[in-house]
């Protein structure tokens, strides 16, 4: 064998050297090393858009954390002179009802919104991330009990339980109440997202492994589990910032965000709604303001999910 | 389909005595005394105080106030509003408002929404596709209320197309530019909602048994791929019934519609603690209620839910 | 399955009509931004009316793009780049869509590979029936179409077709939903069918009897088949023409038989030498001893021949030495409680009074179907579940006691290798670090001790030191198998328990691991229990065989002995089922 018995007519052999064979399974060791987040981070450093928003997202943070950079002028020093003025000298963007400078009040509104952003995305993250991970990860009543824990928080929409404390704490309007006003509700969407990830990849092979190495199931659940589980975490939380700049905003609009005295776009914009008619640069420009920061945050979800979701990828 | 019923239903008792129990915590856990914080800044006349204190059963264990006013929901009775209003008869009067733009919120944001991804997903990397991810972009990036005013604004006072303000008895010519305005945070979710779907449908095994098997692509796009692209649609309308009143009550406020929105926009205004939680409680109801119902509507349309074990 | 006509044309010596199907030189790419990458290039072959033709290959031979690109269904970018499919006279590679929406279904039928994916989950069964039959014009909507989808899927095999109308594809079992797949396709009766690997995802079983009702149908109403396997086995006991591709490439095509017994091309000797059904058929038919037997030998070298590894395996089975019991399982059982959906659990006996012994240094095979409870043994075994009742005891230790630090020193004596070679391994670990894991878990060594074990390891696993600071991404699914398995022998365990540890492979990895496998047993003195629903690769690995059915062992003895002589039917049936039962090798 091979035989010498004379093929049949219809017997085709191609030659040899058409299709020369390759040693089976051969490794290859291919130029770049290749996991879940390096692959993401290149696909990421690839992308036009990740510069655009990062670029937008840098500049607002330093606006946010040095304003005194951009503007001289004070926001809280109002002319009521200059009431509803157009642009002019040393007023870029003119001057609000109460004659304050809308410029220097954008300028000094960021650093408000984006605290509230990270302050709730930062809470958000922590009781989502706990609470999703112990219930998924460790099941039966644990599980049970968490989960409709979960449900009866979701239960009541984020922004109307937001509503609520905050027009029932009205003393204590200040950047730390809003935000945990509006945290305390919005965890359960990160949670469910996170549980059910986990619950996909708890019963991956490499965790039956782990387990039958004696790795402890802690050990397990923040090495193999957590970090296999995460990456739809990330993408909510990165879009989830700019739901919670939003979302300071419409309570400010509803006149339950911050106190009157102090500058965020959303008070600003709320301020404005009276002038509407008489005088929209007062309304247009802090809500363009807001709009480019939210954008620029969702853009970077968009990207980080297009980086570290294959379906996703394969969407674009 | 009938155990699947019972069972949703009897997840829903927990989520109903947790959230009621919740709010009406959050209440009592206000720091010094309840009823003169519930007043706000104003101050409450020493009437509404007493009348208050009856109402919250304040001199009563926690959870005896709570049963009591467990009780004061299912039997109608939701207190009543700083002008002496009961909120039961307010809520009567404003809630067909609401349900009428809402519906045809609801109306707008689907049919556009699911049209517009369906196209967007068949046509992946077009003009098409490139220019409703763009809109849908814009749309998420801008708060409800900045549309809301710019539009008002721009077709109500500018163009003077519709009435910047919604009129006596809200007609429903009235409410159309309001519906767009609340229609369109969710229209752009759902556009790319339906896109990821549809495309995900697209390279699903089914959809290429059903061209192996001879169908038409148009059959193949109605009955295989769109069918099922609704699917999680109709979950994401459910879940987004919060979005949406929130989107009522903003919109309500800028266009003066008289529905259940612009009386807690007012109330919360006004500083009337005590609606505003009435009201709030009564929404979180109808939220559950009505999530319950996607889920049924859920169930109907996949059967693999129905059945699930 | 041989119908006489179609046999004369194979024999060539037939004024038999023109080809059904000429496919000449017909190129399929796909674009990348790399430019388009050729996954078909230049295969040429026909097929005559009522004919059966096979295309043989592993995954990525091009096999199913060829099908596809045949009914104009190629995924993603998929083009046909040039060369004709002439079908009954007309281009299809150059055909309008419109045309091809009159020939699919309607002339060529399909039946696709995975009967879980293939039914659209949220129509009932009834519904996707009955619209292939109004769309091919074989029905008017309504009651008349209702009665022909009740007929077709009685033709398919189906009890109760009127009740079954009415349900959803997921009430029903993989074995049927294919049956429904295969009415749907033969509905129309179409003149060629293409099957796509119809049963990979099927029980042996099962797999045997939808084949022969295929089989039966499509003689009955002259249709001729084109079915892709991978299963070379499979393939010649199905047809009478076999089309072997490798690399896009046709490489060797011919009459089946001639073609097994024969293979001409090194690539065709490769798959002969490496399947599994063909090995053991060939053990099995020959009653001479292994080491006399006769067999194709590879020609390139690191080729694995089967046979060279059952034989390797036989000499080292300790016959002569003492054997002592390594695993002792006895009344093992476990009760599941399952929700039934309607509010109540009920319980579910996964291991029914399971008892067995293996023997220090062999290999123990658990067989059985899918949902057999073997998976559930072996998980009870390594302590990953607990044992509702019965006991386990490993090297005279009951395992059910253990705790603490003495079940540490269990888990570092015995190591699982599972089935899922993408699941296996942390994606987000490099290969050093999950290789080191057991040792840091048990801390064994210092760091330079312990890198310095995993280069051992992977040496020993035949994959280069290189690879330990790569990711699980960059491997193939054989090479990450290798990774498991050394991972596996990092503390140096004396059992090893391997969960359907080859059966995700190709035919040709999946023998390279097994030699492997064989390999390191002879080298470190292992015991395996060896859990597979494959029989034909347990007639090559192990020394006994346990046959499990619903959670209970119905027949247990040395592998010769149930080859030999099966008593029970099961058994019997399992056998049968192996591909390839009808052919003659030469031995």
């Amino acid at each position: 064998m091979p035989s010498n018995t004379p093929l049949s007519p219809t017997h085709f052999v191609a030659p040899l050297d058409e299709t020369p064979l390759v040693a089976v399974d051969k490794v290859s060791i291919s130029e770049r090393k290749s996991n879940l987040y390096l692959d993401a981070w290149r696909d990421v450093r690839g992308r036009v858009l990740f510069y655009v928003a990062g670029a937008v997202i840098i500049l607002i943070l330093v606006v946010a954390l040095f304003p005194s950079l951009f503007t001289s002028i004070d926001p809280k020093y109002c002319n009521l002179d200059l009431s509803n003025a157009g642009p002019g000298a040393g007023h870029l963007l003119g001057s609000t009802f109460q004659g304050c400078d809308i410029y220097s009040r954008i300028i000094y509104g960021a650093g408000t919104s984006l605290s509230v952003g990270f302050i709730v995305t930062v809470l958000v993250t922590i009781i989502g991330v706990v609470i999703g991970a112990v219930a998924g990860f460790y099941g039966g009543w644990v599980d049970a009990v968490l989960s409709r824990i979960g449900d009866i928080f979701f239960s009541i929409p984020y922004i109307l339980a937001a509503v609520v404390i905050m027009s029932l704490f009205a003393a204590y309007r200040n950047v730390w109440t809003l935000s945990l006003a509006i945290g305390i509700f919005a965890w359960p969407s990160v949670a469910r997202i996170l549980r059910g990830q986990i619950l996909s990849v708890k019963n991956a092979d490499y965790v039956t492994s782990a387990t039958a190495l004696g790795v402890s199931r802690f050990k397990i659940l923040v090495k193999h589990v957590l970090p296999n589980s995460v990456a739809p975490v990330i993408v909510i939380t990165t879009i989830g910032l700019a739901g919670a700049i939003v979302a300071e905003s419409t309570l400010s609009f509803l006149g339950v965000g911050l106190g009157s005295d102090s500058i965020s776009w959303g008070n600003e914009i709320s301020n404005a709604q009276t002038q509407l008619r008489t005088d929209p640069s007062n309304l247009i420009y802090p809500s363009i303001a807001l709009s480019i920061t939210v954008l620029a945050f969702i853009l970077m979800g968009e990207v980080v999910r297009d980086a570290l979701d294959p379906k996703a990828r394969a969407r674009r | 389909m009938v155990w699947y019923i019972l069972r949703r239903l009897l997840q829903l008792i927990p989520v109903f005595f947790g959230a009621t129990l919740l709010i009406y915590f959050m209440v009592f856990a206000l720091p010094g005394d309840p009823i003169a914080a519930l007043g706000g800044d104003r101050g409450l006349s020493p009437a509404l105080a007493d009348q208050l204190r009856a109402q919250y059963h304040l001199d009563q264990p926690f959870i005896v106030q709570y049963f009591i006013y467990l009780g004061g929901i299912f039997t109608g009775n939701l207190g009543t509003s700083f002008s002496g209003q009961p909120v039961s008869q307010i809520l009567a009067a404003t809630f067909p408002v609401t349900l009428r733009l809402t519906i045809l919120a609801v109306i707008i944001e689907s049919i556009a929404g699911i049209l517009i991804g369906l196209v967007s997903g068949l046509r992946k990397g077009k003009l098409f596709d490139a220019s409703a991810l763009v809109v849908s972009l814009l749309l998420i990036s801008i708060p409800i209320f900045v549309i809301g005013f710019v539009s008002q604004f721009i077709f109500g006072i500018q163009l003077k197309w519709v009435n910047p303000t919604v009129g006596d008895g809200a007609p429903w010519k009235d409410l159309i530019l309001p519906a767009f305005v609340l229609a369109s945070i969710s229209f752009a979710y759902i556009v790319r909602l339906t896109r990821s779907s549809v495309i995900e449908n697209l390279n699903e095994d089914y959809v290429r048994t059903a061209t192996a098997k001879g169908l038409g692509r148009r059959r193949v796009i109605r009955v295989h791929i769109l069918r099922n692209s609704m699917i999680p649609v109709v979950t994401y309308i459910g879940t987004d019934f919060g979005t949406l009143i929130v989107g009522a009550t903003v919109t309500e406020g800028i266009f003066n519609v008289p529905g259940v929105g612009r009386t807690l926009y007012q109330a919360i205004i006004r500083g009337e603690g005590p609606t505003v939680v009435s009201f709030v409680t009564v929404m979180v109801i109808i939220y559950v209620v009505f999530n319950l119902l996607i889920d049924l509507l859920y169930g109907l349309l996949d059967p693999r839910i129905r059945y699930a074990k | 399955m041989s119908d006489t006509s179609a046999r004369a044309t194979i024999s060539g010596s037939s004024l038999a009509a023109t080809p059904l199907l000429e496919i000449s030189n017909l190129n399929v790419g796909f674009t990348t931004q790399r430019g388009v990458v050729p996954a078909v290039n230049g295969v040429n072959f026909t097929i005559m009316p009522g004919e059966t033709v096979a295309i043989v290959g592993e995954s990525g031979s091009g096999k199913s793009t060829t099908a596809h690109a045949i009914i104009g269904l190629l995924p993603g970018t998929g083009k046909v780049t040039g060369g004709q499919i002439l079908f009954d006279g007309i281009d299809l590679a150059t055909a309008t869509e419109k045309k091809l929406e009159e020939v699919r279904g309607n002339l060529i039928g399909f039946v696709p590979q995975d009967p879980m994916s293939n039914l659209n989950p949220v129509l009932n069964i009834g519904f996707q029936v009955q619209e292939t039959l109004v769309a091919n014009g074989k029905a008017t909507r309504g009651k008349d179409a209702k009665a022909k989808a009740i007929t077709v899927l009685q033709q398919a095999g189906l009890g109760d077709a009127e009740h079954r109308l009415r349900q959803y594809p997921h009430q029903f079992s993989g074995g049927m939903r294919q049956r429904v797949l295969i009415g749907i396709g033969l509905s129309s009766t179409p003149k060629l069918l293409i099957a796509d690997e119809p049963t990979s995802a099927l029980d042996v079983t099962v797999q045997r009897t939808i084949l022969d009702h295929l089989a039966g149908l499509t003689r009955e109403a002259g249709t001729a088949v084109l079915f892709i396997t991978h299963d070379l086995g499979l393939a010649a006991e199905r047809a009478e023409k076999l089309i072997v591709m490798y690399k896009g490439k046709i490489v060797e095509s011919g009459p089946s038989v001639e073609i097994l017994q024969n293979p001409q091309h090194p690539y065709t000797q490769r798959l002969v030498a490496a399947a599994p059904s063909l090995a053991s058929r060939r053990i099995q038919s020959s009653s001479r001893p292994l080491a006399t037997l006769d067999y194709v030998a590879p020609s390139i070298a690191g080729d694995v021949d089967l046979i060279a590894t059952a034989e390797a395996h036989a000499e080292h089975t300790p016959v002569t030495k003492t054997l002592v019991p390594s695993i002792v399982v006895k009344d093992l059982t476990k009760v599941f409680q399952i929700n039934t959906g309607k509010l109540q659990r009920q319980p579910f006996t996964a291991v029914d009074q399971v008892s067995f012994t293996i023997a220090k240094g062999t290999t123990t095979a658990l067989v059985g179907e899918s949902g057999s409870g073997k998976s559930t043994v072996a998980r009870l075994i390594l302590k990953l579940d607990e044992a509702t009742s019965g006991s386990i005891t490993v090297d005279g230790e009951d395992v059910a006691k253990l705790k603490g630090r003495e079940l540490l020193a269990l888990r570092r004596r015995m190591q699982p290798v599972f089935q899922d070679p993408f699941g296996s391994l942390d994606p987000l670990y490099n290969i050093g670090s999950t290789i080191a894991e057991p040792l840091v878990t048990h801390k064994v060594g210092g760091r330079k001790e312990q890198r310095a074990r995993v280069l051992e390891l992977l040496d020993q696993v035949a994959l280069p030191t290189a690879l330990a600071d790569r990711y699980p991404n960059e491997l193939s699914g054989g090479q990450r198998q290798r990774v498991a398995i050394a991972r596996a022998l990092a503390l140096k365990p004396d059992i090893v328990i391997l969960d359907e540890a080859v059966s995700a492979l190709d035919v040709l990895v999946q023998a390279q691991i097994l030699a492997l496998l064989s390999e390191l047993q002879s080298e470190l003195d292992l015991t395996y229990l060896f859990i597979t629903h494959d029989l034909a690769v347990v007639r090559l690995v192990a020394d006994n065989v346990c046959v499990m059915q619903k959670g209970k062992i119905v027949e247990a003895a040395a592998t010769d002995e149930v080859f030999g002589n099966p008593k029970q039917e099961y058994t019997k049936e399992l056998l049968a089922a192996i591909p390839g039962a009808g052919i003659q090798l030469a031995v």
